[in-house]
């Protein structure tokens, strides 16, 4: 049951096989089980969970199942959800419990989907590697001594784990695609505006995207074809028709045009990191796609562009924790400035911290120009460079991360190193374009590779085509962490 | 937006204000400071309202230009194009002012002092006064302005520095990436430039030219909203072709017994027992002859009171004006015999003796001649002709 696709999930409710209760049922047990190993969940309910899971069946036998209705999804914990305690990974917002549903949230409810729990992550969504959380680090499936990459790194790794048979989570600088590929599973970040931002606990505004991560591209595109959508809730959200995203999954990629950018095969990659893409990207070749050298010069001024608009708008983001409406407040404090300053110096953990230094920095009076302006501008120059790429390909390929997953500790100690492990990821959000990682290979260690796919603007549906028709022909995607069943 | 003036009278003189620009922000919420004692109350009701900004050149030279400047704002918004209430109290219109000084003869303005949240006119005037006399007391000790915020106390009628420059730069403006760049289509412009309510100072244009009403009329008209549409509406109501001197008596009786029995009765126009269709059938039964101006009062106090239509009360009241001749002939006949010694005064030259014959025949009446036409039989029959 719990190696299944969302398509064979669906299917067997359909059939009547099992019900939404024993599938929901059967993955509490897992997760009860498991997830002490693990650490991926930081709230469950299995009480309101199997109350889902019944409303789910009843809609089954009432005829109105649609395709996730019944199957449980993990959600990120960055995901208002109401009655839910929706922490975003913070001690700042340990005791708030929302009122509210996330536009993502309010669409999965609708389709009968049942809530599996709230996963773990780097607090705020800042971190590659998800230790930073309030809750304590997430362990990797494939290496418990290792990191699930980050900051969705409880869904990747409660995917991995099978712990759920798909999640939700969000991407600013990577925070799906990197611990997906950590993770040896699949995420996608869709285009800037495609899902809606509404109710999903804001990091940085011009870059967050919420998405699916899913152990296959067709789960993806199933679970896409929910979660997007027009919300005037989000003055970001675009206004566009409904689109199957399933529709390309029979395509075939005769033909097509993979660009590979020579900055992603530059020597910050591991070696092994390397030779796993190159042997997917040959991969495609056998199924006729054709490879082309492209360059993105402006590429590697990403990660410093990233860190100072992110923390730019995280610090902007992040002043409404202030202890006085909702959230953490500090005990003791000798006045309306004291509390302040105390519920934030309490609440926020150290990364945070560092990020709205960064960001209130950059912003003061004099730094503005060198730092916020110049960064937009650079930022312009990366999107110009992928709108150049475009021209002569379908679809770039490389590696989703420079590495396999670390060692839990090894990158804490220092943030840039850590940040650096954003060099990949973080051009697509900068451009606001559509980010793919798929398995695709394991370094000597046997810590799974990701093969990162980044596609033109509203690509995704091609992206999830080609990605569907790599994994006709290959099995990583399959592959389960040693000791699961 | 940016450019415009407001026009604004001071003492008789006429003053042109240049504005900067408006903009459109969000309300924040407020402080409360009164009735939570050593503890501060935070009222969020108006936080993400719209708020309009507007912003002026430093054309203002004294407290009560700036009094007037705000007066002239105001009732342009509330009663002009009504997107707010103004109340004042509530901080639904509110004024941050500038202030400066600079030495007599003087042409470059002096470091100006920002004083936030005036909430009243009279308190924008002495919060300016204060603010100058503070400002020139500083600079006769041979001291600097420091620019700053401050705020006003009008308990002691004194400002207080809030925050300082340095501080300000603390702010940390950028662009909100949840707000993106509107696109303002002319379409769009037109559209809502179509749907204005048209403006009090073009509607005195328009009675002017368009109703040939006098100025003066016209400038009491439209000294507030509900009295412009009132008249208007009831113009509205007639056939103008039909009675082309009808505007101007609808203007009177508008100003003149509506708004008098209107203010007794402490009511607005737009809330009076009267519609302006029936005011205007009123009028114009005024202007065809059926009722003298002495009649339509006596209609209109019966239409006060609840009596709707014009018509039926003069219909069940008998209150049509006698214009028949061979009818006023008789009666007027009746009054020169039963008044023998008004007829030889005013035979011998005593013109005071006419009037009183007259009111003798309205009185027969019971106001319902035409006086105009008693006056010509009257003067006929006793010229002896």
């Amino acid at each position: 049951m719990h190696n299944a696709t969302l398509k064979s999930l669906s299917a067997s409710l359909s059939a009547r096989a099992f019900s939404s209760v024993e599938l929901t049922r059967h993955f509490v047990n897992r997760i009860n089980q498991l997830n002490p190993k693990y650490n991926c969940f930081i709230t469950l309910d299995p009480e309101r969970s199997l109350k889902q899971a019944e409303a789910a069946d009843r809609m089954r036998s009432a005829g109105r199942g649609q395709p996730l209705t019944g199957i449980p999804i993990a959600q990120k914990d960055i995901f208002c959800a109401q009655g839910w305690l929706t922490t975003c990974g913070s001690k700042i917002l340990s005791n708030f419990t929302s009122p509210y549903d996330a536009h993502v949230v309010e669409r999965l409810n609708a389709a009968g989907a049942v809530t599996l729990g709230k996963t773990n992550m780097d607090e705020f969504a800042m971190g590659s590697s998800s230790e930073t959380s309030y809750y304590g680090p997430v362990r990797n499936p494939w290496d418990v001594d290792k990191v699930p990459g980050g900051s969705s790194g409880g869904s990747a790794a409660a995917v991995a784990a099978r712990l759920a048979p798909s999640a939700i989570g969000t991407d600013t600088g990577g925070s799906i695609r990197q611990p997906a590929a950590l993770s040896g599973i699949c995420g996608l970040k869709p285009t800037y505006g495609v899902v809606s931002r509404y109710g999903m606990i804001a990091f940085a505004s011009s870059l967050d995207q919420g998405g699916p991560l899913g152990r296959s591209a067709e789960d993806l595109a199933l679970l896409l074809n929910v979660m997007a959508g027009f919300d005037p809730r989000d003055s970001t959200s675009l206004e566009r028709e409904w689109e199957d995203y399933t529709r390309e999954l029979g395509k075939a990629v005769k033909g097509l045009k993979i660009g590979l950018p020579e900055e992603f095969f530059a020597k910050g990659a591991a070696p092994d990191v390397v030779r796993a893409v190159e042997t997917a990207v040959g991969e495609f070749r056998k199924l006729g796609c054709e490879t082309v050298e492209v360059g993105l010069p402006n590429m590697k001024l990403s990660v410093p562009v990233y860190y100072v608009l992110a923390p730019a708008e995280a610090s902007s983001n992040l002043a409404r924790y202030d202890g006085v409406r909702y959230g953490y407040r500090a005990p003791e404090y000798a006045d309306l400035p004291d509390m302040y300053k105390k519920s934030r110096a309490q609440g926020f953990g150290p990364e945070v911290k560092r990020r709205i230094l960064i960001g209130t920095y950059v912003l003061s009076h004099g730094y503005y120009d060198a730092y916020y302006i110049q960064a937009q501008r650079v930022r312009r120059l990366i999107a110009r460079d992928f709108a150049e790429v475009f021209k002569r390909c379908d679809v770039i390929m490389g590696p989703t991360s420079p590495t396999t997953a670390f060692r839990i500790g090894e990158k804490m100690g220092d943030p840039v190193q850590m940040y650096l492990n954003d060099i990949y990821t973080t051009p697509a959000n900068l451009a606001g374009l559509p980010g793919l990682s798929i398995p695709c290979g394991f370094d000597g260690k046997g810590l799974p590779v990701g093969l990162q796919m980044i596609g033109n603007y509203f690509g995704e549906a091609k992206m999830l085509g080609i990605a569907h028709q790599f994994q006709q022909a290959t099995d990583w995607h399959q592959r389960m962490p040693p000791g699961i069943q | 937006m940016k450019g415009g003036s407001i026009t604004i009278d001071v003492d008789g003189r006429k003053k042109t204000v240049r504005l900067t620009r408006a903009h459109l922000e969000e309300d924040a919420g407020k402080s409360l400071h009164e009735s939570f004692r050593d503890l501060t109350g935070i009222d969020l009701n108006r936080a993400g309202t719209p708020l309009l900004e507007i912003v002026s050149e430093p054309d203002m030279r004294s407290a009560q230009e700036a009094a007037a400047y705000a007066r002239v704002l105001h009732k342009l918004i509330v009663e002009d194009i009504q997107i707010c209430d103004g109340n004042m109290q509530e901080g639904s219109f509110r004024c941050d002012a500038n202030v400066s000084v600079r030495p007599a003869g003087s042409d470059t303005l002096g470091t100006r002092c920002e004083i936030k949240n005036l909430n009243s006119f009279r308190f924008l005037e002495r919060a300016i006064e204060f603010e100058a006399r503070r400002q020139i007391g500083i600079l006769e000790d041979g001291g600097k302005i420091v620019q700053e915020t401050r705020l006003y106390d009008a308990e002691r009628d004194e400002t207080r520095s809030m925050r300082t420059k340095e501080e300000a730069h603390d702010y940390r403006y950028f662009p909100d990436p949840d707000l993106l760049p509107l696109e303002v289509s002319d379409k769009w412009i037109e559209e809502i430039r179509s749907s204005m309510p048209e403006s009090l100072e073009a509607k005195r244009r328009r009675y002017v030219s368009e109703y040939g009403l006098s100025l003066d009329t016209a400038l009491q008209l439209t000294s507030a909203r509900d009295k412009a549409e009132f008249f208007e509406k009831s113009v509205r109501a007639t056939d103008i072709k039909l009675f082309p001197k009808i505007a101007e008596d609808i203007a009177n009786s508008t100003l003149g017994v509506l708004m008098s029995r209107a203010n007794d009765e402490g009511l607005e126009l737009s809330r009076i027992p009267i519609t302006p269709q029936q005011h205007a059938k009123l009028r114009e039964r005024v202007a065809d002859g059926t009722v003298s101006t002495s009649i339509a009062k006596e209609i209109l106090d019966a239409m006060w009171a609840g009596e709707r239509d014009p018509d039926s009360i003069i219909a069940k009241r008998g209150l049509k004006q006698i214009s028949d001749s061979g009818e006023l002939e008789r009666f007027c006949d009746q009054v020169i015999a039963g008044n023998a010694q008004q007829v030889a005064d005013y035979r011998s030259g005593k013109e005071k003796a006419f009037n009183s014959l007259v009111g003798q025949v309205m009185k027969l009446t019971q106001g319902k001649a035409n006086p105009q036409q008693v006056t010509e039989i009257l003067k006929r029959k006793l010229s002896g002709r």
